[in-house]
């Protein structure tokens, strides 16, 4: 009876360590359902704009829709004018650099370099009119482009080089009569296309997210909870959160998932643990260009080729560029697995008249972060690069015109000079230009974090643990179970297994001999 | 022949859970020390860690009975006999010359027994247990901003659990080879698993001298 007893009570425990083991505790997540719930409601606008008065008229300029948009939204034009919509750029601290004015305005990039000279086709995407060059006038109310983000006709488009104004197609009053809040066509209108095309950039932001499936963004799909880009990038008086380290420097005005969905969202706690150090993006985002190729290298020294006098595009078997006589050779990469490095939110950038070290790739902006650094993370971007153009007697940058309005104006894009692109580029930014130029790989690390994957296709185990070059191969800091092992354990652990099992064999074999041997004896 | 009752009902059943358990936590260790795939690396966490638990929970019943009992003098180690035994192993073994200690239910181990079993419960189970459970929990201090107990990284806990598994194989092979050198090659295994050990009449007279049966808790030592 005692006996009996007793083994039931071990087998009790014994089930009831398994259940336990097997039921992990609870996160403190909102459920998915509810969130789900909350964000497919749809948006019931609360005014008709097409029957307001004022929008019932012939606009002929834009400035006069944003004239009748601030008659009644009064004080909102000032809001967009401090945004970095308008300005382009921020004050922002950088590490070893101090404070300075960074963004689109006078930072470059791995892409088209950047603005200065080129305004007038760069600024298609700026959130005003009339931003044609570096003394563009930044301050008439009148000039913000209300129409770009709140339209929601389908209908507004802006013109191709023609600093920011609207094309000539647009009709103004239907567009004013039909304006709401931003939708994912406003938000993609630029920022899919950034660089010169679908994709260029980023690698998950891309034409693909107009009208996405849950497997190409869980968030975005129409055929799921069909979430907005503002649902995420909340906006208070017009100050957008979120923003790209391309163009800015601290760890503040972040998007981040754990926002809706808590730090510890797992039902398993090895997961949760798992959040300390790897964001969400990591596991999450299995893979981005999911749909459409991106750009993943950008060779500037190969452009200016001339085909009979005449400029030319060569393009792949899947009808991608991969020639362009203005911009160069491009390499292009589809369905692309991330790299990841330690993020701790704070990047530092090269800017204008930094001198660099031309044997060695320059890191247009890198992503600071390290396994020690307790707000560091594990995150997963796409890393560009680039061969672009510099002063080989100064070892800077050079910013060149590319952008040309008429041939002789000194633009890449019409003169097919560089020396002439230099001179005039370098001029607009006062730094001088020693007449020598040549090209230096840089690099460019663009975080990502769209383009969430559903959960059964995020990034398992055992692409990470493992010893055969895993997603993390290149991570390092720290120990990982799986990847990592301490060579002379390894060594001196198996050479005692073999040694073992080696007497274990020639000591049972000297048993077998002898009692074989007695046996014969007997 | 005789039988000798050697093995309690409680601690066949502790050391055949304890040889599962071991077992399994190899196959599953190895294989998220990344030696291997079988079970997957999800699943292998997973199982590492029930089994992880039910090892404790186990750990937990053993020692309470070892010491109720008074079964841990079993281990202490001696240096009495150990040479005679060490010698049976490398010579007599061979010769078919007796085992120079006699196994009963008060004295179950030879002293070379009692001193690798010693380390076993004292050292390399207790590492194990200890690197293991910090292994599992390593990230609440930092999660919980309880800083002066964080721990940076898992790299000394996750070598020292590994050597530890080095030395636990080691042992499993060094085991299995010595259970076939009993009075017969099975006779070893048949007590583990019946709790009667077969020995010959010859030793009769001796072991009546001592009264068979279950010690009370002390009576062990005497």
């Amino acid at each position: 009876m005692k006996r009996i007893f007793l083994t039931l009570f071990i087998l009790g425990v014994f089930a009831g360590m398994v259940f336990t083991a097997l039921h992990k505790n609870s996160s403190d997540t909102p459920s998915l359902t509810k969130l789900k719930e909350e964000y497919s409601a749809k948006r019931q606008p609360s005014v008709d704009h097409s029957l307001f008065p004022e929008l019932k008229k012939k606009f002929k300029r834009p400035q006069d829709v944003t004239a009748a948009c601030i008659s009644c939204h009064n004080g909102r034009a000032a809001e967009v004018m401090h945004s970095n919509h308008w300005q382009f750029e921020r004050t922002e601290y950088i590490v070893g650099k101090g404070i300075r004015a960074i963004g689109k305005r006078n930072i470059l990039n791995n892409f088209c370099i950047g603005i200065t000279t080129n305004e007038q086709s760069c600024t298609r995407c700026h959130a005003g009119y009339g931003y044609a060059d570096t003394k563009a006038y930044f301050s008439d109310s009148l000039d913000v482009d209300c129409l770009a983000c709140h339209d929601n006709s389908g209908t507004y488009a802006k013109m191709n080089e023609g600093a920011g104004m609207p094309d000539t197609s647009v009709n103004l009053t239907y567009v004013a009569q039909h304006v709401g809040k931003p939708t994912r066509s406003d938000c993609g209108a630029c920022h899919f296309f950034g660089g010169g095309g679908n994709n260029v950039k980023h690698g998950d932001l891309e034409e693909a997210l107009f009208d996405p499936t849950r497997e190409v963004d869980v968030h975005m799909a129409d055929d799921g909870v069909n979430m907005q880009c503002v649902d995420c990038h909340t906006a208070q008086k017009h100050q957008m959160l979120g923003k790209m380290y391309s163009v800015s420097s601290m760890n503040r005005n972040r998007v981040q998932c754990e926002t809706c969905h808590g730090s510890l969202p797992h039902k398993d706690n090895v997961l949760n643990d798992h959040t300390l150090k790897v964001a969400c993006q990591t596991c999450h985002i299995p893979e981005y260009a999911k749909v459409n190729p991106t750009k993943m290298f950008w060779d500037w020294s190969k452009a200016g080729k001339l085909k009979d006098g005449k400029p030319f595009e060569l393009k792949d078997s899947n009808g991608t560029d991969i020639y362009m006589s203005i911009k160069g050779a491009f390499k292009w990469e589809k369905d692309v697995k991330p790299s990841y490095v330690w993020f701790n939110g704070t990047a530092t950038h090269y800017l204008l008249g930094d001198r660099f070290d031309p044997s060695k790739p320059l890191d247009m902006n890198h992503l600071m972060g390290s396994y020690n650094d307790p707000d560091s993370k594990i995150y997963p971007v796409k890393i560009h690069i680039a061969k672009q153009i510099y002063d080989t007697q100064n070892d800077y940058l050079i910013q060149p015109k590319l952008y040309s309005a008429k041939k002789g104006d000194g633009g890449f894009w019409g003169d097919f000079n560089w020396e002439r692109a230099a001179e005039v580029g370098m001029k607009a930014v006062n730094l001088p230009y020693s007449g020598h130029y040549g090209f230096t790989e840089t690099r460019m690390y663009w975080p990502i974090n769209h383009m969430v994957s559903p959960k059964e296709e995020a990034v398992q185990c055992g692409e990470c643990h493992t010893r055969n070059d895993g997603r993390l191969a290149d991570v390092g800091g720290f120990y990982m179970p799986g990847r990592d092992y301490n060579p002379w354990v390894e060594r001196i652990g198996v050479g005692l297994m073999a040694i073992t099992l080696g007497g274990v064999f020639m000591h049972g074999g000297a048993r077998l001999v002898v009692s074989r041997k007695r046996k014969r004896n007997v | 022949m005789k039988k000798e009752y050697i093995y309690h009902r409680f601690e066949r059943f502790w050391h055949w859970m304890q040889a599962l358990l071991i077992i399994f936590l190899g196959v599953t260790g190895f294989e998220i020390h990344g030696a291997f795939t079988f079970f997957g690396y999800e699943n292998a966490v997973q199982y590492h860690e029930i089994a992880a638990w039910s090892f404790i929970i186990l750990i937990a019943f053993a020692i309470f009975w070892h010491f109720t009992k008074g079964e841990w003098r079993q281990y202490l180690p001696t240096w009495k006999n150990m040479r005679s035994q060490a010698d049976y192993y490398i010579f007599g073994i061979f010769r078919n010359a007796p085992h120079p200690t006699k196994k009963t239910v008060l004295s179950k181990l030879n002293p070379l027994q009692k001193l690798v079993y010693a380390g076993l419960k004292a050292l390399i189970i207790p590492t194990m247990v200890v690197t293991g459970l910090i292994y599992m929990f390593y990230r609440y201090p930092q999660r919980n901003e309880v800083l002066g107990l964080n721990i940076s990284g898992l790299q000394n806990v996750a070598v020292l659990h590994t050597i530890g598994a080095f030395l636990l194989v080691t042992f499993f092979i060094a085991h299995l080879y010595l259970i076939t050198t009993g009075q017969t090659v099975t006779s070893n295994l048949k007590a583990m698993i019946t709790g009667y050990e077969e020995v010959p009449e010859k030793d009769e007279k001796e072991i009546q001298k001592v009264e068979v049966g279950t010690p009370q808790i002390g009576e062990v030592a005497k």
